[in-house]
């Protein structure tokens, strides 16, 4: 008997259907892939199992019995727990109390907290997953974001749940982490536990999965087991066209140079960092997480500032030390925490979109309301923003259109010359990827230097034209594109020791 | 989802603007005052109009303030403050020099104590309730430094021309405030200044990255709260004739309530002026009502709590 089974629910929101008609049924220790783009109905089905809100027609199955899930101390009940992608954790709490929330042990009286008991059992859980090195007593402040989202797997497990539901688990985490993660994956699969595995990155649920459903428009299309299923078949399902020419044409027509970094360094962050960006080029810049890409790139713009070294743009010092100065100076940057600080979430479209550039719509500091709507108008119809509403709150979009929303603010800024793009397509669906490529591609030949950071191989190896691979805050190689191999890049990145046949620079 | 293809672009329509709340509120303000209106003789009268009118100016002005700072995720406690010293120098600096001279020094004085708590806020990165707790207590004890009793305006045209002046049956000061409310709304929705704060009460690190100017917005908008609170005082002392040491304690309580209940959200992101509006005018209404029925005033402040209680159930976010 089926584990979970979902048979026929669907579900709308004020008349639009987010879920159709979705089925599928998971033997127990099974883990399963739930694939699909933004919108296709995967976090309705996840709010359903999290009990958060109920189908409107259909029924969830645990064990063969229809189960009514209708709120999160039911889905608890059920054995049910989700990992979500957007951290829950309470910054200002310890580790132990985090992952124990709700359930802190007691000694002598039901009120008082046994902290030594509450701290063992939050190691154990740390440990068992691999991560002893994780302090219980530590304030979640004070780890990184990659120990955070184990912080927040731990306190999935500590209720040794039947059901799991992991939800874009290894976005922040670097490869051995992600190693860990699956070796324990593998272990509650073994005992027992039902795993629901969602996630953008094919190659992960080719490693981990079991058997896949693929949702596409609020129904699922596609089920079967990992081996019938190969990629080209998932993504057609998925994008319902064939992969295809995903990534546009490189071109080797390069200009003057735009960006010098030379020599910079920023203590606990990366050391001795030197590279240049010409006129229509794309750099990629790959590296694991916490390799030091983000911060690099962020002094770039402002946003962090370097202890020793020189930045310079067109030729001129360029040591921006802010946003405001960097932006105006010519140079933008999309960041990869796009609900972070990328967007106002509860601001409209409109707001979002002409947030950084008001000069052109404003004078002596009064907004012309007719400008600013016509700019803006033609800059999401131009990205195919949906809904193409600008007085639509962004958080009311999927998270594809959220980056469009992000990268219009950036395209309506006059005398960008340099683009810093930092993971652009961080949960965001394929057929929007494939156009943030081309976008992304059309920039560079208009003219601009494009500086591309990504954890997604597929990604840096298609779009750039040179590869700088970051480790530990160094440059470890520069590659040019005829030397791209996969399992070189990652040996680079990771410090393995690299294959002989390939042609790259070692610095 | 398939039906995002919608081009639903239409410009909002007048009712979708206001929320089930809003309406609510409005509803059981009508009845209040059709209540008012049937059970006493003196509320709908033009006495009791320009009554109403002249009261609602010093909270409605402090209101307006307050939402400019609240808006960008900030509070401004030292408004009751300002209000009195800016009441203190209207008043005894017209010793020295002509009441004209005179209001527009005590103005200026709010809009600097204004700008160096949004200084203080923006440059260091203080929290605007502990700031302005500070410079709510220094305020007022300079306050009574400058004079620890009541001043009496030496120039009779000081009351004369403003606070007891009319324009017809209106009241000088109800008309100095209505033409502040379109400012402040054209402020809050047409200048670069507030598109920016309100985005800044949003997510301050995202406006920062886009390359905004969060230091200068901010101190704007703490400046122009200064700026009213101190609009406010002079009226209020030209209106009463006196100047004391001791006014203002506790109006920003009443001038927060009125944003809460116009829809404003501590926090930032919320607010509209015309809501604030209907905020300090509900709230002078059931003042008024209830001191027509000669309420106890310990009542009043009772029911007042009650009311912004309601206020912001009936306008808490359901999951």
């Amino acid at each position: 008997m089926p584990h979970l089974a979902i048979s026929r629910i669907a579900k709308s929101y004020d008349g639009n259907p987010a879920i159709r008609d979705i089925s599928f049924a998971v033997e127990p220790g099974r883990v399963l892939a739930l694939c699909g783009e933004n919108g296709a109905g995967k976090s309705t089905l996840m709010k359903m199992l999290a009990g958060a809100t109920l189908p409107d027609s259909g029924d969830i199955l645990l064990d063969g019995r229809p189960a009514r899930i209708s709120s999160p101390a039911d889905a608890m009940a059920h054995g049910i727990c989700t990992v979500y992608q957007e951290l829950s954790l309470l910054p200002h709490l310890s580790v132990a109390e985090n992952i124990l929330l709700g359930r802190l042990p007691t000694r002598w009286a039901s009120f008082i907290v046994d902290w030594r008991k509450a701290e063992r059992i939050a190691g154990q859980v740390l440990a068992g997953f691999g991560f002893p090195d994780i302090d219980p007593t530590a304030l979640v402040s004070s780890l990184s974001v990659a120990q955070q989202q184990i912080v927040e797997i731990g306190k999935a497990l500590v209720t040794e749940p039947r059901i799991l539901i992991l939800d874009e688990p290894t976005a922040v985490l670097s490869g051995a982490e992600t190693e860990k993660l699956f070796a324990k994956v593998r272990a509650l699969a073994a005992g027992g536990t039902t795993i629901l595995y969602i996630s953008h990155r094919l190659e992960e649920i080719y490693a981990i999965t079991d058997e896949i459903v693929v949702l596409k428009d609020g129904q699922s299309v596609l089920a079967g087991s990992i081996a019938e299923l190969d990629q080209d078949r998932l993504i057609h399902a998925m994008v319902g066209r064939p992969l295809a020419a995903i990534f546009p044409e490189k071109t080797r027509q390069t200009g003057e140079i735009v960006l010098e970094v030379e020599k910079l360094s920023q203590a606990g962050a990366f050391a001795d960092v030197s590279f240049a960006v010409r006129a229509g080029e794309i750099l990629g810049m790959f590296g694991l997480v916490g390799s030091g890409r983000t911060e690099i790139a962020k002094v770039v713009f402002g946003a962090g500032l370097a202890d020793a070294g020189e930045v310079r743009l067109n030729g001129a010092a360029a040591n921006f030390a802010d946003p405001l100065r960097a932006v105006r100076g010519g140079v933008a940057m999309l960041t990869e925490d796009r609900k972070g600080d990328g967007l106002a979430l509860d601001c409209s479209v409109i707001d979002n979109a002409g947030l950084a550039s008001f000069s052109r719509f404003s004078r002596y500091g009064i907004i012309d309301g007719a400008e600013r709507r016509r700019l803006v108008d033609d800059k999401i119809r131009d990205l195919t923003v949906r809904p193409r509403d600008p007085a639509r709150a962004v958080r009311q979009l999927s998270g594809g259109n959220q980056q469009k929303v992000v990268i219009a603010k950036w395209l309506l800024v006059e005398g960008i010359k340099l683009f810093i793009f930092d993971e652009p397509t961080r949960g965001v669906d394929i057929a929007t990827k494939v156009q943030i490529y081309r976008m992304i591609r059309d920039l560079a030949d208009s003219g601009m230097a494009v500086l591309l950071i990504s954890s997604e191989m597929p990604e840096v190896l298609g779009l750039s034209d040179r590869l700088l691979i970051v480790r530990n805050g160094r440059i470890a190689a520069e590659l040019p594109p005829d030397a791209y191999r996969p399992e070189d890049v990652f040996a680079h990145a990771a410090g393995l020791p690299v294959g002989q046949a390939s042609g790259e620079r070692l610095h | 989802m398939t039906e995002a293809v919608s081009t639903s672009r239409s410009r909002p329509t007048f009712a979708s603007r206001f929320s089930r709340a809003d309406i609510l509120f409005g509803l059981a303000v009508l009845i209040l005052v059709a209540f008012a209106a049937s059970a006493s003789d003196a509320f709908l009268t033009e006495r009791n109009f320009v009554n109403v009118s002249r009261q609602i100016v010093t909270n409605g002005l402090l209101s307006l303030g307050m939402l400019i700072v609240i808006r960008t995720g900030g509070i401004d406690l030292s408004v009751g403050s300002v209000l009195a010293l800016a009441g203190l120098l209207a008043t005894g600096l017209q010793t020295n020099m002509h009441f004209s001279l005179a209001i527009p020094v005590a103005l200026a004085m709010g809009l600097c104590l204004g700008v160096v708590n949004g200084w203080l806020i923006a440059r260091f990165d203080l929290q605007p309730f502990i700031v302005t707790l500070a410079t709510m207590g220094s305020l007022r004890g300079l306050t009574y430094v400058y004079s620890d009793t009541p001043l009496y305006p030496k120039d009779e045209l000081f009351r004369g021309l403003i606070g007891g002046a009319f324009i017809g049956p209106v009241p000088v000061t109800f008309i100095v405030f209505a033409l502040v409310v379109p400012i402040v709304w054209f402020y809050l929705n047409h200048t670069v200044s507030g598109r920016a704060a309100f985005a800044l009460g949003v997510n301050k690190e995202a406006v920062r990255l886009a390359g905004v100017d969060v230091r200068r917005h901010l101190i704007l908008a703490y400046g122009a709260c200064g700026l009213l609170a101190a609009l406010a005082g002079v009226l209020l002392s030209s209106r009463v004739g006196i100047a004391q040491p001791s006014v203002g304690a506790g109006y920003e309580l009443d001038a927060i309530a009125a944003v809460v209940i116009g829809g404003g959200l501590l926090g930032g992101g919320g607010g509209t002026a015309i809501g604030v509006l209907g905020g300090v005018l509900a709230l002078a209404v059931v003042d008024n009502v209830l001191n027509l029925f000669n309420v106890d005033s310990y009542y009043q402040q009772l029911l007042k709590g009650l009311i912004i209680l309601a206020a912001v159930l009936a306008r808490r976010k359901r999951a």
